[in-house]
């Protein structure tokens, strides 16, 4: 029985690899075997064309040492995904190169996207290498002051009269809406757009810091209290370590403002990153560069909330039944 | 053992035996709550006094205000009107040597077992000097496995295990119980009363346990002091002098039982 349903899954993982390998080169031989239309210059469609047989070629190899290695059956997972990916691409080639059904520039094909990235990867990485430096910085700088000012006023009356006014006025306004003040009054658009950014990532930071401190149960405090806890136990060890499921919803939402206005300060003020090559690929109707810095960007913004999901499963372990990513 | 005394701990001026609790006093206790703008009296008049390495249950009505008194006792709220003495000193604040067990075991949930259970040493800056005494209390309640469990994995019984071990580790010289066994499945906590009346007796604190089970009352303590209805006055107190180990079925419980019924009104159904 057990020796049966083994063998069962490592045939369906067989079967589900190979199609997907199936329909990779299928996509490799659509692309290299049909001529593009006669009027076009793709200077890239046999290296797309080999991309995907090589792809394909993987694919069929993990597929026959998955019956070997069981650790390889759970690419079987990904094989439906893999597939409809493959028929994804070989439709859009189709359409594009192929049949010229899609208007150009706006919607060039696959293998334009392939020569972005080969033949402009270094104003790309450098784009990326900008957009990094400064959403780390602003990210980084308003998770940490939105996290202590949560804190202060979740725990201290006093912090909580005095901020919790201005939280409240200041606080909702988008802050692009500061975009203009902040670019002519910090000395350089660097500086202004990481304030933007901390801004952005700081509010709700400090909202749910503030409401997972306020939220502790008062008997956890009651129970340190009896121990002998002091105020600096009480807020480092019981009101800090109970708010962290809080503190990282904050966390996470503000990741996603940050990303936003990473994007608005590059488009209108910062000269570089990401955002600007969005904006300066347009302005030359570069459409292919468009997509390959819109799916660069997708790429990186989903990993880091990936990272930042691995990072809360790590330290939040002892949660039942967190999201998942 | 976590909570026997060393030669120099025990060192108990009067007598010098085993039992090394404080003694608790309590005189003329009044307290109210403020609640929508009006008092509302919770305790009234309460006095009575617990001796060194006694263990005294309070038995009241839900709703009576035994808690209340208990968190007078722990130090974490102060009384309205008359004073609370131990050893003699005016109750000021919680402190360790008063150690809570809750109704609720309310062990915090991101932290393990072993880490719930090191909260008071750590409190004090004691962490390095106490790890032998977090794994004898472990042991105490039969959770040497679960060191490293978090709270969400344990039972209730095992839970409540755990919040005792986290006050035994410091020693206590009075342990307030409030309603710790309230719960728990009927079964486990037979078995808790046990454990309890075993550690009380190895350990020698003074134990004021609060309650609303009157066999709990009358099986662990050697007094029961009855309260009334809100706001609590004593309404009686029962001298057990069963000796330990005690036997549920025994026909002084039974008798005992009668008499705090009848102090609770209760005696009809009886």
């Amino acid at each position: 029985m057990a020796f049966g349903s083994l063998a069962r899954s490592a045939a369906r993982s067989l079967i589900g690899g190979l199609s997907a390998a199936a329909a990779w080169s299928a996509a490799a031989a659509l692309t290299a075997l049909w001529p593009d239309r006669p009027e076009s210059d793709w200077a890239y469609t046999s290296d797309f064309a080999v991309i995907c047989g090589a792809l394909a070629v993987a694919l069929a190899l993990a597929a026959f040492a998955g019956v070997r290695f069981a650790v390889l059956q759970r690419l079987q997972r990904l094989s439906p995904w893999l597939l409809a990916l493959a028929l994804f691409l070989a439709a859009w080639e189709a359409v594009t190169a192929k049949l010229g059904m899609l208007p150009l520039p706006f919607f060039p094909p696959p293998q334009a996207i392939v020569e972005v990235v080969i033949d402009d990867w270094e104003r790309l990485a450098a784009g990326i290498f900008a957009s990094a430096r400064l959403l780390a910085s602003g990210y980084f700088l308003g998770a940490a002051a939105g996290f202590a000012i949560g804190v202060a006023i979740g725990w201290s009356r006093l912090a909580g009269y005095w901020i919790h006014p201005v939280l409240r006025f200041i606080g909702p306004l988008p802050a692009t809406a500061w975009l203009p003040l902040a670019f002519f009054v910090f000395p350089s658009s660097f500086s202004a757009s990481i304030f933007l950014i901390a801004l952005a990532t700081g509010f709700p930071v400090t909202v749910l810091t503030w409401s997972g401190v306020a939220g502790v149960s008062s008997t956890y405090y009651d129970v340190a209290r009896t121990l002998g806890a002091n105020q600096r136990f009480l807020v480092l060890k019981v009101a800090i370590p109970a708010a962290m499921p809080h503190v990282f919803v904050g966390l996470f939402m503000g990741l996603g403002n940050s990303f936003a206005v990473l994007v608005v300060a590059e488009m209108l003020g910062v000269k570089a990153g990401l955002g600007w090559y969005l904006q300066w690929a347009q302005g030359w109707a570069a459409y292919a560069n468009m997509y390959a810095a819109l799916l660069i960007m997708a790429f990186l913004c989903s990993g880091l909330i990936t990272l930042l999901f691995r990072l809360r499963d790590r330290l939040l372990a002892w949660q039942r039944g967190l999201v998942r990513w | 053992m976590v909570a026997v005394p060393t030669p120099t701990e025990s060192a108990d001026p009067e007598n010098g035996d085993l039992a090394r609790g404080t003694t608790l006093t309590i005189h003329d206790l009044s307290h109210h709550f403020q609640l929508h703008g009006q008092p509302l009296r919770v305790l009234d008049r309460i006095s009575f006094r617990v001796g060194r390495g006694e263990f005294v249950a309070l038995l009241g009505p839900s709703g009576c205000g035994k808690s209340t008194l208990l968190r007078l006792v722990a130090g974490l709220d102060f009384p309205s009107t008359g004073s609370l003495l131990t050893d003699g000193k005016p109750v000021e604040g919680p402190n360790p040597s008063r150690v809570v067990v809750f109704q609720d075991p309310t062990l915090y949930p991101w932290r393990t077992v072993w880490g719930n259970v090191a909260l008071g040493p750590e409190a004090r800056g004691l962490l390095h000097t106490h790890r032998e005494r977090i794994k004898d209390a472990l042991r105490l309640v039969g959770l040497e496995g679960f060191a490293n469990a978090y709270p969400h994995q344990l039972s209730g019984g095992m839970s409540q295990r755990a919040a005792l071990a986290r006050a035994l580790v410091n020693d206590p010289m009075l342990l307030i119980l409030d309603e710790p066994l309230g719960q728990l499945d009927s079964l486990t906590r037979i078995t808790m009363q046990s454990e309890l009346v075993s550690l009380w007796q190895r350990a020698g604190f003074t134990a004021l346990l609060v309650t609303h089970d009157v066999e709990e009352a009358l099986f662990l303590a050697g007094r029961v002091i009855v309260l009334s209805e809100r706001p609590a006055h004593i309404k009686a107190e029962i001298l057990n002098a069963l000796p330990y180990p005690r036997h549920r079925g025994d026909p002084h419980l039974v008798e005992l039982r009668h008499e705090v019924f009848s102090h609770l009104g209760l005696d009809a159904n009886w």
